[in-house]
């Protein structure tokens, strides 16, 4: 990478990580504060830019489209949820010992497969290895199978809807569909003080910045080209001596692993994790930021991930009835017109202005030389 | 090593897609080092010939040995191209997002092409070492499609032609014993067409290559001994001369040429 381009995305991971948590810490008099708010709302995007990173190392690298990924987020925003939810404990409404949805729904005792989640330890583990081993198991069926493009893509679609399906269901004690919400503390700290969310925003930083740094290291290595390959020619791969199959199913697991990370950052700071988040629309939702900010460039995720979302945050408070056109339009206005997204588009212009300098000394070395 | 002996070898195949025998109870074999041009009308069974020696198509019935004792019937398509049977395929297929060399470098024989050995190769000396070894196999392979100057291009700028002869340098990057080449001059200039028999023939100087062909001018050009297919079974083999004023040949093969060309 040209040394131009590393200090560029230094800079940028100083001013997320460093600069912004610092602006937040000055007094709100000051006329350099980042508000609370601002700083929380900064804090989801980045998590969504640790999905879109790894969607776009399985889409934009492998060819490998998933409409599934909520699903992921989900499990990792559910695993870190159920953790929140027990640290509760008896500071909740009822003031018993469950949480308040398994009182409301007469629930007596804690289900088993809740128990693990008393240990943060396990939560930690958990997060990333559950959507990992979810991913390893589908994954491996569906690409043993050969399962390849629009097949795949319209199965795990079916996977985030039937996902859906069954976290609405009361009967599964994830609290139906309103979800896990009414966190108090986090490890022990208060989630309600700027403090403690200004320590989640810089983990969740800081966990981008990994996600950017593994991602950008898969690309490079020869299994990072392997991966274009099999998103050129799948069959030239196999008859090149590779099993298309096993990188495929580790880069699914990889971009699953992530996204549940994601998901652990985005719960504590947004306060609830509902089955609304796992559906199948917000995981088109996700695939739309990836095709927005331009796959196959990892920094395209990221910007498209930031840039989509805050838009969206924009247009909802102040013309709420335009959200779904908007995404609508952009959706269909980066297939039709940059369908390497903004960041593809800005590198071509960029390319072509370059070309143009270059050319100008000829062009005027031969109009002298006409003369 | 012996050169004695066939490197490829199949016995009683029958391919059967619903019915449709696509081979019936084929008999082939190919001596180590031959150059042999199959042949035949469409739907004669020569792609599935290919298909089955590469794995892609499974028998019904039947053995395929490679070299002397190998029975490939029941490995996958990668793990006979490790053991050194490479495949062109009749539309090129490149990976038109890599470079030229990153395409021949993709397809070099390595000890394993599993993920975590891509993913975790070590900068050691001997790595080092090998680099420069593999180089220069990335550089004579380059160098022996007519590539060399292209190599820095992404192979999606490469004309169709061009496209045909990296394909087959990534085919010898592997350093296959037995080459199958699909119709390799399929939509090529004279000028191309001349070029890729010399190529073919170059590498059947050391390996064996069993070559798919419609154009009889290009057969005539390149071929020793010719295969004939037809219905899925071999209906006659011998030298190109031989097997051109074949009687039966002439009836299902260049009659139905003739007729094709009465069609149009």
């Amino acid at each position: 990478m040209p040394k131009r381009e590393t200090g560029a995305l230094v800079a940028i991971a100083f001013v997320l990580v460093v600069v912004l948590p610092l602006l937040n810490a000055l007094p709100p008099s000051s006329p350099f504060h980042v508000s609370n708010f601002t700083l929380n709302l900064f804090g989801k995007f980045l998590t969504y830019a640790i999905l879109a990173l790894g969607l776009d190392l399985l889409w934009g690298y492998a060819g490998v489209l998933s409409l599934g990924h909520g699903v992921f987020f989900g499990l990792g925003a559910y695993a870190m949820g159920m953790h929140l939810m027990l640290e509760i404990g008896t500071q909740s409404v009822y003031q018993s010992a469950l949480p308040d949805f398994m009182v409301w729904n007469q629930v007596k005792t804690l289900p088993l497969f809740w128990w693990p989640f008393h240990s943060a330890l396990v939560t930690l583990i958990a997060i990333v290895a559950i959507p990992a081993l979810v991913a390893a198991a589908f994954g491996f069926l569906a690409f043993r199978s050969r399962i390849r493009g629009v097949y795949f893509s319209i199965i795990t679609q079916a996977l985030a809807l039937s996902a859906w399906l069954v976290f609405n269901r009361n009967e599964m004690n994830l609290g139906g569909t309103n979800g896990l919400a009414d966190f108090k503390t986090i490890f022990g700290f208060r989630l309600n003080q700027a403090s403690t969310q200004r320590g989640l925003y810089v983990a969740t930083a800081l966990a981008l910045a990994g996600a950017y740094l593994l991602c950008r290291w898969i690309t490079r290595t020869r299994a990072g080209k392997v991966l274009v390959a099999i998103r050129d020619s799948e069959t030239r791969v196999l008859f090149s001596g590779y099993a298309p199959a096993n990188y495929k199913l580790f880069v699914f697991v990889v971009s699953a692993a992530l996204a549940g990370v994601a998901g652990a950052l985005y719960a504590p700071q947004v306060g609830i994790i509902t089955p609304a988040k796992i559906g199948v629309l917000p995981s088109i939702e996700m695939v739309v930021w990836v095709a927005a900010g331009g796959r196959g460039t990892l920094v395209g995720a990221v910007v498209g991930a930031f840039g989509v979302n805050w838009i969206q945050s924009w247009l909802t408070t102040s013309y709420p009835d335009l959200w779904l056109l908007f995404l609508g339009a952009l959706f269909m206005g980066v297939v039709l017109f940059f369908p390497d997204g903004v960041v593809g588009a800005v590198a071509r212009l960029w390319a072509r202005a370059r070309a143009v300098g270059r050319r100008a000394p000829v062009e005027r070395a031969l109009e002298q030389a006409a003369r | 090593m012996t050169d004695a002996g066939a490197i490829i070898y199949c016995e009683d195949v029958t391919v059967d897609y619903d019915g449709f025998k696509a081979l019936s109870r084929l008999n082939f074999f190919m001596d180590r080092r031959e150059l042999r041009v199959v042949i035949g009308p469409n739907g004669a069974g020569k792609t599935t010939l290919l298909d089955v020696i590469s794995g892609r198509v499974k028998p019904a019935t039947g053995r395929v040995i490679f070299g002397h004792h190998t029975d490939l019937l029941p490995l996958r398509e990668n793990q006979i191209a490790a053991l050194g049977v490479g495949r062109k395929f009749q539309t090129p297929s490149v990976f038109v997002n890599l470079t030229v060399r990153d395409n021949v470098e993709l397809s070099l024989r390595r000890a394993s092409k599993g993920v975590f050995a891509t993913l975790f190769e070590r900068n050691t000396q001997a790595r080092l070492r090998r680099d420069g070894d593999e180089e220069a196999r990335i550089d004579a392979t380059l160098e022996r499609v007519g590539l060399a100057p292209k190599a820095d291009w992404l192979a999606g700028r490469l004309s169709h032609g061009e496209k045909q002869w990296l394909e087959i340098g990534m085919v010898i990057a592997q350093d296959p014993e037995l080459l199958l080449v699909d119709e390799p001059v399929a939509g090529m200039t004279d000028e191309e067409t001349a070029r890729t028999g010399e190529l073919l023939r170059s590498i059947a100087a050391d390996r064996s290559v069993l070559v798919i062909e419609h154009d009889m001018e290009f057969v005539r050009q390149i071929a020793r001994k010719v295969t004939v297919l037809h219905q899925g079974t071999v209906l006659c083999e011998g030298p190109v001369e031989q097997v051109q004023s074949d009687p039966r040949v002439l009836e299902v093969y260049l009659g139905q040429r003739k007729d094709t060309h009465a069609d149009r």
